[in-house]
C-alpha cells in the first residue's frame, strides 16, 4: 500500500516536470508564434491596400475605391477570389516540386520574423546568432523562386528562375558585408543587443543626448543604402524585379500558377517586403528606441516607434516601385558585383580598422 | 533530453532518407534537391550538437550559394540519366569498394575513440567550454588569432584558384562591340535626339 502510494507520488512528480518543462513552455512559445503571425498577415493585408493606394497616389489615380469604405477591404476581397477559384496545375509540370515551391517560400518568409526583437523582450526566439539566423532563412529563399519556376515547365517561368538564382546569390554577397559592419560595432549577433546598442553612438560621441543621431543609420550612412537598394533586390522588389518583368516575362516565375498557390507566392512578397523592412529597423534605425528620449517621446510604447519605422521604411520600398524605372539585367549585375561589391568590401575593412585604432572595439 | 533525442533520430533518419535519393532520384534536378534537404537536416544535426553557427554556415554557405549554382548547373544540362544509369552494375563493385573503405575507416577512429579515450582528441567536446566562449568567440580566436597564417596561406590557394579558372576562360575578341558605361550615362537629349525633318505641329509628315 505504502509502496503503491510512493510509487503514484514519483510518477506525479514526473508527469508534473513533464508538465513544466515541456507544455508550459512549447504551448506559450505556440501562442506567441500564432499572435506573431496574426499580426504579420493582417500587416500584408494593410501593405495591400497601402501600396495600391500609394502607387495611385503617385500616378494620380484614385487606386482601389469599390469594396467597402474608400476600398479598405480590397485585400480581403482579393483573398476570396484567390481562395476560391480553381487551382490548376500544368499537366506537364513536375507536380510534388510545383505545390512544395511556393510553400518554401511562404515558409521562410515566415520563419525569418521568428527572430526579429519588436520591443524589449517581444520576441519570440531571442537566440544568439539572430543575425545569422536570419541571413541564412534569407538565402534559402531562393529555393522557392526557382523550384516555381523549374517545376512550371515554362520557358517564362524558367528565365525568371534563373534570374531570380543570380541574382538574389549576387546581392547576398553585399548584405553579408552590410551585416559584418553592424556586426563589428555591435560585437553580438543577436537582434536584441543590435537594437540596444545603438542607445549610444554617433550622437552621444559628439556630447549630444542620447537620439536618432545614434542609430547606425548616420554613422554607417553608405552602408543604409547599400543595405535598402540590396533589399529591394533580395526581395525581387522593383527596380530589380526582373524575375516577374510583367512586360517581357509576362508574370516570372508565377505565370503558370493560380488560386491558393498564387496567392501563397503573392505573401510570400509581401512578407518578405515586411521582413526585410523590420530587419532595416533593427540594424539601422535603432528598432524600438525613442527618436529622443525625453520625456514625451518615451510615454510611447517600444513597440508603437517599432511599427512607426517599419511603415516608414515600407513606404520607401513602395515609392521606389511607383517612380524607378526597371533595371536592365545586365545593370543589376554591373550593380551588385561592380559597385556594392567593392564599396561594401572596403567599408568592412575600414570600419575594422577604424574601431581598432580608436578603441571603440566592443 | 528526450526532446533532443528525438529531433536526433528525425534529422538523422531524413539525411539518410534523402542522401539515398539523391543517389537514386531519376530525374537530376529532384536529385539536387534531395542533397539539399541532406544539406539542411545535417544543419539541423550541427544545431543539437552546440554548433549553431557552424549549423548556419552549412545553410548559408552551402545550401544558400553552391547549391543554388548546382541546382543552376544541372537544370541547364540535358543529362540522359539513363544513359548515366546504363553502367551502374559495372561500377558498383568499385564503388562498393570505396564505400567499404570510408565506412571501415570510420569505424576505426570512432572505435579507437571508444576504446581509449584519450588516443585522439575528445571530438565531443569542444576545447573552450562552451558555457564560457560562445561558438563564433571560440571559431574566431582559433581561426583569426592563433591560425592566422594559415588561414591567409589557404586565402591565397584560393585566390590563386580563382585566378587560374579566370585565365582559363578568359577569350578576348577583338572585334566584340563592348559596352562603355560612361558614354551610356553621359548621353543627354542634345546629344542622342536629332530632329530629322522640320515639321510644323499639328501638319503631320
Amino acid at each position: 500500500m505504502q509502496q503503491n502510494e510512493q510509487g503514484f507520488e514519483t510518477e506525479y512528480k514526473l508527469m508534473d516536470q513533464f508538465i513544466d518543462t515541456y507544455v508550459i513552455p512549447g504551448a506559450i512559445m505556440i501562442a506567441q508564434s500564432l499572435l506573431l503571425l496574426v499580426a504579420v498577415l493582417v500587416s500584408t493585408a494593410i501593405l495591400i491596400y497601402a501600396e495600391r493606394k500609394i502607387w495611385a497616389a503617385v500616378h494620380m489615380r484614385r487606386g482601389p475605391n469599390v469594396v467597402g469604405p474608400w476600398g479598405v477591404m480590397q485585400p480581403f476581397a482579393d483573398f476570396l477570389k484567390f481562395l476560391l477559384k480553381e487551382p490548376v496545375i500544368p499537366a506537364s509540370a513536375s507536380k510534388i516540386v510545383f505545390v512544395i515551391g511556393p510553400l518554401v517560400s511562404v515558409t521562410l518568409a515566415l520563419a525569418a520574423w521568428a527572430v526579429i526583437p519588436v520591443n524589449q523582450n517581444w520576441v519570440v526566439a531571442d537566440v544568439n546568432i539572430g543575425i545569422l539566423y536570419i541571413f541564412a532563412v534569407s538565402s534559402l529563399g531562393v529555393y522557392g523562386v526557382i523550384m516555381a519556376g523549374w517545376a512550371s515547365n515554362s520557358k517564362y517561368a524558367f528565365l525568371a528562375a534563373l534570374r531570380s538564382a543570380a541574382q538574389m546569390v549576387s546581392y547576398e554577397v553585399s548584405i553579408g558585408f552590410v551585416i559584418i559592419t553592424v556586426l563589428l560595432c555591435v560585437g553580438s549577433l543577436n537582434l536584441t543587443e543590435i537594437v540596444l546598442s545603438q542607445r549610444d553612438g554617433a550622437g552621444t560621441m559628439l556630447g549630444l543626448s542620447p537620439s536618432f543621431l545614434d542609430w547606425h543609420w548616420l554613422a554607417l550612412f553608405p552602408m543604409f543604402v547599400i543595405f535598402f537598394i540590396s533589399a529591394l533586390a533580395e526581395t525581387n522588389r522593383a527596380p530589380f524585379d526582373l524575375p516577374e518583368a510583367e512586360s517581357e516575362l509576362v508574370a516570372g516565375y508565377t505565370v503558370e500558377y493560380s488560386s491558393s498557390l498564387f496567392l501563397l507566392q503573392f505573401l510570400t512578397e509581401l512578407v518578405a517586403v515586411l521582413a526585410m523592412s523590420a530587419i532595416t529597423v533593427v540594424l539601422f534605425l535603432g528598432g524600438w528606441l525613442p527618436p529622443l528620449q525625453i520625456a514625451p517621446f518615451t510615454w510611447v510604447p517600444g513597440v508603437v516607434w517599432f511599427l512607426a519605422k517599419l511603415w516608414s521604411v515600407v513606404f520607401m520600398f513602395s515609392m521606389v516601385k511607383a517612380i524607378v524605372p526597371r533595371y536592365r539585367y545586365d545593370q543589376l549585375m554591373r550593380l551588385g558585383w561592380k559597385v556594392f561589391l567593392p564599396i561594401s568590401l572596403f567599408m568592412v575593412f575600414a570600419t575594422a580598422l577604424v574601431l581598432q585604432l580608436t578603441g571603440w572595439a566592443a | 533530453m528526450i526532446l533532443t533525442a528525438l529531433f536526433f533520430y528525425l534529422f538523422a533518419t531524413v539525411t539518410i532518407g534523402a542522401a539515398f535519393m539523391v543517389i537514386t532520384a531519376r530525374n537530376p534536378v529532384h536529385a539536387v534537391l534531395f542533397l539539399i534537404l541532406a544539406f539542411v537536416n545535417s544543419a539541423g544535426l550541427f544545431m543539437l550538437a552546440g554548433a549553431e553557427f557552424l549549423a548556419l554556415l552549412l545553410i548559408v554557405v552551402y545550401v544558400g550559394a553552391v547549391a543554388v549554382l548546382f541546382l543552376f548547373v544541372v537544370m541547364m544540362l540535358d543529362v540522359d540519366f539513363a544513359e548515366l544509369r546504363a553502367g551502374f552494375l559495372d561500377y558498383l563493385p568499385v564503388g562498393g569498394v570505396i564505400g567499404l573503405i570510408v565506412l571501415a575507416e570510420l569505424l576505426i577512429v570512432l572505435g579507437s575513440w571508444v576504446v581509449a579515450p584519450g588516443a585522439i582528441g575528445d571530438p565531443v567536446q569542444p576545447i573552450p567550454d562552451m558555457d564560457k566562449v560562445s561558438n563564433i568567440r571560440a571559431l574566431g580566436d582559433l581561426l583569426y588569432t592563433r591560425y592566422v597564417f594559415f588561414f591567409q596561406i589557404a586565402g591565397m590557394v584560393l585566390l590563386v584558384a580563382m585566378i587560374g579558372a579566370i585565365v582559363l576562360t578568359l577569350h578576348h575578341k577583338d572585334k566584340a562591340r563592348r559596352q562603355n558605361i560612361g558614354a551610356q550615362i553621359a548621353r543627354n537629349p542634345a546629344s542622342a535626339i536629332e530632329v530629322v525633318k522640320d515639321v510644323k505641329p499639328g501638319q503631320g509628315l
